[in-house]
């Protein structure tokens, strides 16, 4: 055994205070070439045919399958040394899982980190699409616990294999018409299931249907990595991503009227419920997005000091 | 009758085994069975052919294992089919062979061409859903998506098959036979489909709720005008919903003809047998 290469990981791992060190003996992004290789051919796979769930042999990685395990290997599949990682856990940077995996990226790359999506080109994230608007620069990985949209109501995989194949979605619909008519509304919150470039319906998961809008026509390649359940999927730059719902029944994300942030006193953002947290044990709401809300609270206090902080 | 059919079969045959043709020489009514002792194969169903028009209703009628159910499978595709062909009007005027089209293909003639009703209502519909949303499966197969409409077009189904508009929102696994078989009517009948296969729609049934359910499809079949084929090993359902029948026998078509004259003047000594079962 190495003990000198077990020595520097474990001092890698325990010293958590030091910037990180690329010159680590593990290859670069820490999935040897093959492995990367395998998974970016997934990968192309899955953007020739938006929505397309590309299965892929799914690899140990150092945190458990369904921790992020898919987007993990996603991150580092196709990380190279000029990019910039941002991690986001339900939009907050400082999430426990966040902060592992962006310590793992970092510390296997030796590229830097950024909470801002403006400074960052790759951002892999649980539960949101940061509040900023993204662009070409940008790539979204997202990470997904089922990536199947029809697992609610077919569980034989032949069956489900031969549904999306001849675009059968019919029960699809008919899950939506049973939510509609039991509870009034439709009450699929996330992984709201969307028809992407008019073909494959995919599961939104697990991002809110606040932020389904903006997977439509967007500006950033999305990439989906479900590692338990080991596929991977994409939303292309410029693709339809039409949100299933009935002519009559028009889509609407969540809101809560006159909600606001707490912290910046938005009520524009995606915001979230601290429960029981004032004196007579009702909750407040923040924004679900840790880092926008911290510029947007700096922006309002100093308001000459323009977008950035 | 000639150039009006909505749908045609002709010589039809399902192997099940060797698919080697030398099954046929010692197979048959003649020699009492379907099995070959040649290859081993089973004939279930051989040079079987009829045409239905629209607002007819054929009957196929034989007993347990004639093949009867098997002819049925194969036209809907449910099942392979050994030989034949099989045209509906409403494909391509009738000019191509049902049994060309691929798997994928067959499964859409099922929307909007083509309905089967199921003996076993469990096999028509699924039990973990509401009624209406077991029609609504049918109608968003065939491109419907406005909410409102599909209520409303589910309801009038409903109404039509006189299941109570206020179990509508009901699991069908809560529903007896008979309300259960009222649905699957329902939704066979969603598309307005020009031809409906029924196997043995009422057995199953206890006597009473049977005859409700065969008068309802009686109606349905006279309003509606579609083309349908009725399989039973009853005389009574084929004698109340039809006008024609064929009798099968070993896989085999034995006898056709008006269902009344078949009924008082049945021709091979199978019928014969049959229709004295039938009225002893």
């Amino acid at each position: 055994m190495n003990t000198s290469l077990l020595q520097q990981v474990l001092d890698r791992h325990t010293r958590i205070d030091e910037s990180p060190v690329a010159d680590l003996d593990v290859n670069f992004g820490l999935l040897d070439e093959y492995s990367k290789r395998e998974i970016r051919r997934a990968i192309l796979t899955a953007v020739a045919v938006p929505g397309y769930q590309v299965p892929f042999g799914s690899r140990e990685m150092p945190v458990a399958r369904g921790w992020g395990s898919g987007g993990l290997q996603i991150s580092l599949a196709v990380v190279g040394p000029d990019d910039v990682v941002k991690v986001i856990d339900q939009g907050d940077d400082e999430g426990v899982n966040a902060v592992n995996l962006r310590r793992l990226i970092v510390s296997s790359t030796g590229i830097p980190e950024s909470t801002t999506p403006e400074d960052s080109t790759l951002i892999q994230t649980r539960h949101r699409i940061p509040e900023d608007p993204l662009d070409e620069r940008h790539t979204l990985i997202l990470q997904v616990p089922v990536p199947e949209p029809l697992r609610g109501v077919e569980r034989d995989m032949r069956e489900l294999a031969r549904m999306h194949a001849e675009a059968d979605y019919a029960r699809m619909w008919v899950s939506l018409y049973e939510d509609k008519v039991r509870n009034g509304v439709i009450t699929r919150t996330t992984g709201y299931p969307c028809l992407v470039n008019g073909r494959y319906v995919i599961a939104t998961t697990p991002i809110p249907r606040w932020d389904v809008p903006r997977l439509h026509q967007s500006r950033f390649l999305s990439l989906f990595g479900a590692g338990r359940e080991k596929r991977i999927y994409a939303v292309p730059p410029h693709t339809d991503v039409e949100p299933l719902t009935f002519e009559d029944v028009p889509f609407e994300v969540e809101i809560t009227p006159g909600a606001e942030c707490r912290s910046c006193g938005s009520s524009e953002s995606f915001l979230v419920e601290v429960p029981g947290s004032t004196a007579d044990g009702g909750g407040h709401w923040v924004c679900s997005d840790s880092d926008w809300c911290r510029r947007n609270r700096e922006r309002r206090q100093h308001p000459s000091r323009g977008d950035r902080s | 009758m000639n150039s009006e059919w909505a749908l045609k079969v002709s010589s039809l045959g399902k192997i099940h085994g060797v698919p080697d043709l030398r099954a046929l020489e010692d197979t048959g009514p003649d020699v009492g069975t379907a099995k070959s002792s040649l290859t081993g194969a089973i004939v279930a169903a051989w040079d079987v052919g009829f045409e239905v028009a629209p607002g007819e209703a054929l009957g196929v009628i034989g007993e347990s294992g004639s093949g009867k159910s098997t002819v049925m499978r194969c036209i809907a595709g449910d099942q392979s089919s050994t030989a034949g062909e099989v045209f509906l009007r409403s494909l391509d005027h009738g000019q191509t062979n049902v049994l060309d089209l691929d798997p994928s293909a067959r499964r859409r003639l099922r929307v909007a061409d083509l309905s089967v009703v199921y003996q076993d209502p469990a096999e028509g519909l699924r039990l973990n859903v509401t009624a209406g949303g077991n029609i609504a499966e049918a109608l968003t197969a065939a491109g419907w998506r406005h909410f409102g409409r599909i209520r409303d077009r589910a309801a009038e189904l409903l109404e039509r098959t006189e299941v109570p508009l206020s179990r509508m929102d009901d699991l069908v696994g809560t529903f007896s036979g008979g309300m259960r078989q009222r649905v699957q009517l329902a939704k066979a009948l969603a598309n307005e489909p020009p031809v409906v296969l029924l196997d043995e729609p009422t057995t199953g049934l206890d006597a009473s709720v049977a005859a409700g359910v065969l008068d309802l499809i009686r109606n349905l079949l006279e309003e509606t005008g579609v083309a349908a084929v009725v399989v039973s090993h009853d005389f009574a359902v084929i004698e109340m919903l039809t006008t024609r029948c064929v009798v099968m026998n070993h896989g085999r078509i034995v006898e056709a003809g008006l269902t009344d004259r078949l009924l008082e003047d049945p021709h091979h000594p199978y019928s014969q047998r049959l229709v004295g079962a039938a009225r002893a």
